[in-house]
């Protein structure tokens, strides 16, 4: 046992290093959206998978069946390519959620309640436009077996660290998720919009007597979230080639359980959260197998909460001042 | 003197007014809060006896022309409203948002399963054993969890049902994710066998269902529902008037686990095999927004939202795959025309319009620039 957890140990960390980005960057999403609004966004991960769908149907319209090989700055467009258009479908599939699902019932006052069940009809209501059409519709095969994705970035391995193997998109996973993440934590505490987030999430009703509309601020905070799962959809794609209509309930489930884990509301606390539990998870796998790792992190997350109730940070996203 | 009684006579019809404008079955309540015993005593003998002929194939025939109406009767429609009581008492009553209920029912159900396969124990035996362990295990996770409230709890709990289902998915002890065959039926009473037959099962959940009520009805009438009521609606208000919150809430979680533990045992007892599968978070979602469709904290409606939800998408089989999408485009739908539920609880709708959302520590609401919170500060 020992002996395995020498030999896997540096492995299983940058493995959970890349995941841990991964479940971070969707984890923002839900943070800002209940810092904002006070209501968990259960269908935040059906517009992760609607991202994952999107960089899909751009590498397969690029490989035309068969692969993609490109030089240095090809597999950057490209990847850039997929970031953005993942980044602008996902944010735009959050901003009509939140019109179509979210909307009425924050005008008619309704109970967060009733708000989560329109939530989890939403997600249903997505997964299965997509199983049954969608995906079939784009990838030409039947949308409820697993998609898988050209490769355009090659899994090459870059140096070691010990025992441990980087390979070129381990690196562009976790260059790419910090770099949004600082992006994201800069556009919060420094920008009139993130101020206007920030009012709102601190107090609604004195934020609308100074002037913000808060209808366009949930509406930006819709958009920023779904971005941020749209990147993660990106990357996603690239690191584990794969995606099917249903991947959003696991992951968005992880996700969320990082926004709790790091404090929820707090924008810091969804990379510290997202980063522990890829951690944990990768880790304890050594100890375990694979196949307990779902069950170590939701017993991680009950013995954090039983210590910290608010999550490792607390949770704060008016407090995210610079 | 006649001032002021004009003036008492409009108050009263002001309240009327606003009391008709409430609800359409309003008029049946007051009705029926004011109605004598034997009135009711005869609602109730008639509600049983339809209960009874439920299962005759005049009525099959139109309300499940596709499948077996007796068994959809036990399933889905009769354990879903077992574990909408279940739930009902878990958030209706106290509160409290529990995201991870399939877990309770997982117990039950695999209780039944490992105890009959493995050791020959009886249905009956078993039925008292799966309620004990689920409730055993609801203290279990309520115990370090309860303090956390609204969202929190949310994801602890859902946790807790991924956890159940993991578990039972990774232990090869009970039957792995190959699942568990040849659950026993339970033994022959009164001379009735239960085999392939559903009727007997379908009388089996029926009284299930019948004590689940009465007990949750009594429930809700005594000491122990005016506590849950007052940490529904503050929590802190309720521990400084000296109601020992904690002991109460999990007190709710250990009965609520109690009757979805019911519920799993009597449904593997029909179901004859079950796997990890049968019980995903997607079912505790569907229970959730049985209740909450129905009117969180009011039985009928809960009973009644823990039907249509069942029933709804078997009627429809003939749409076939279209099926969950449209149930999920309902749920949406639904939430947007009537958020508070068909048949809402009068205290709860009464608190709506306070604004304070009657959901005590779930309910802290933001409020949009036209709602009528804001609308108290613009003043």
């Amino acid at each position: 046992m020992l002996q395995d957890l020498q030999a896997q140990f540096l492995g299983s960390t940058i493995g959970g290093l890349v995941a841990g980005s991964i479940y971070a960057l969707i984890a923002l999403g839900y943070t800002m959206v209940y810092g904002v609004l006070r209501l968990i966004n259960f269908a935040h991960s059906e517009i992760f998978m609607i991202g994952t769908v999107t960089s899909l149907f751009i590498l397969i319209t690029l490989a035309g069946g068969g692969s993609i090989t490109l030089g240095v700055f090809g597999m950057i467009a490209v990847l850039l390519l997929i970031i953005i258009a993942s980044a602008a479908v996902s944010g735009g599939a959050a901003v009509l959620l939140e019109q179509v699902a979210y909307r009425p019932l924050r005008k008619k006052g309704a109970t967060r309640l009733a708000a989560l069940i329109s939530a989890i009809g939403a997600s249903l209501f997505l997964q299965e436009a997509f199983g049954l059409k969608i995906i079939s519709w784009i990838t030409g095969k039947s949308g409820r077996v697993q998609q898988n994705a050209p490769r355009f970035i090659p899994h090459e391995e870059l140096f070691h660290i010990g025992n441990g193997v980087v390979r070129t998109d381990h690196v562009f996973v976790v260059v790419g998720a910090v770099i949004m993440m600082v992006g994201l934590d800069q556009l919060v505490s420094r920008t009139r919009i993130g101020r206007g987030i920030r009012a709102t999430a601190q107090d609604p009703e004195a934020a609308v007597l100074m002037g913000v509309s808060i209808d366009r601020i949930v509406r930006i905070t819709f958009l920023l979230g779904g971005a941020m799962a749209g990147v993660a959809a990106a990357l996603y794609i690239m690191e584990y080639e794969n995606t099917d209509y249903r991947i959003g309930f696991l992951l968005g489930i992880k996700a969320f359980t990082a926004a709790v884990l790091g404090g929820i509301g707090n924008l810091r606390g969804a990379l510290l959260g997202g980063i522990v539990l890829g951690l944990v998870e990768n880790w304890s796998s050594i100890f375990f197998g694979s196949q307990w790792k779902d069950v170590t992190a939701f017993v991680v997350l009950v013995l954090v909460l039983m210590f910290r109730p608010t999550g490792i940070l607390g949770e704060s996203l008016q407090r995210a001042r610079a | 003197m006649k001032g002021n009684e004009e003036v008492a006579e409009k108050s009263s019809e002001n309240g009327k007014a606003a009391r008709a404008g409430f609800h359409p079955v309003d008029g049946l309540r007051d009705w029926w809060a004011d109605a004598p015993h034997w009135q009711r005593y005869g609602v109730y003998i008639a509600l049983i006896i339809g209960a009874l002929i439920l299962p005759a194939p005049a009525i099959g025939s139109f309300m499940s022309p596709e499948s077996d109406w007796t068994t959809v009767l036990i399933f889905p429609i009769g354990i879903y409203i077992l574990l909408a009581i279940g739930l009902n008492i878990v958030v209706g009553h106290a509160g409290m948002l529990d995201l991870g209920f399939v877990a309770f029912f997982a117990i039950g159900a695999y209780t039944l399963a490992t105890m009959g396969t493995k050791y020959g124990w009886g249905f009956w035996g078993t039925l008292a054993l799966g309620i004990f362990l689920a409730a055993m295990s609801g203290v279990i996770l309520g115990a370090p969890t309860l303090r956390l409230r609204g969202d929190y709890l949310a994801i602890v709990t859902l946790g807790f049902g991924e956890i159940v289902r993991i578990t039972a998915n990774n232990s090869d002890g009970i039957g792995g994710a190959r699942g568990i065959t040849n659950v026993p039926h339970p033994e022959p009473m009164f001379g009735v066998e239960f085999l392939l037959d559903p009727a007997p099962y379908y009388y089996l959940v029926l009284a299930a269902i019948v004590i689940a009520i009465v007990f949750s009805v009594r429930l809700h009438r005594s000491r122990v529902g005016r506590a849950w009521a007052a940490i529904r609606e503050d929590e802190d208000a309720a521990e400084l008037m000296g109601v020992p919150t904690f002991k109460f809430k999990l007190l709710a979680f250990a009965i609520g686990a109690m009757l979805g533990g019911m519920a799993g045992v009597v449904y593997a007892s029909k179901a004859v095999f079950i796997e990890p599968n049968n019980f995903p978070f997607i079912l505790s979602a569907t229970i959730l927004a049985a209740v909450v469709l129905g009117g969180a904290g009011n039985l009928p409606g809960v009973i009644l939202g823990a039907f249509l939800v069942a029933w709804l998408p078997e009627r429809f089989r003939f749409m076939s795959e279209y099926r969950i999408l449209i149930f999920g485009f309902v749920l949406v739908l639904m939430m947007a025309l009537r958020p508070e539920g068909l048949l809402p609880s009068r205290q709860r709708k009464a608190e709506l319009r306070e604004g304070t959302g009657g959901m005590g520590a779930m309910g802290a609401e933001v409020a949009g620039p036209d709602s009528e919170a804001s609308a108290e500060v613009t003043k």
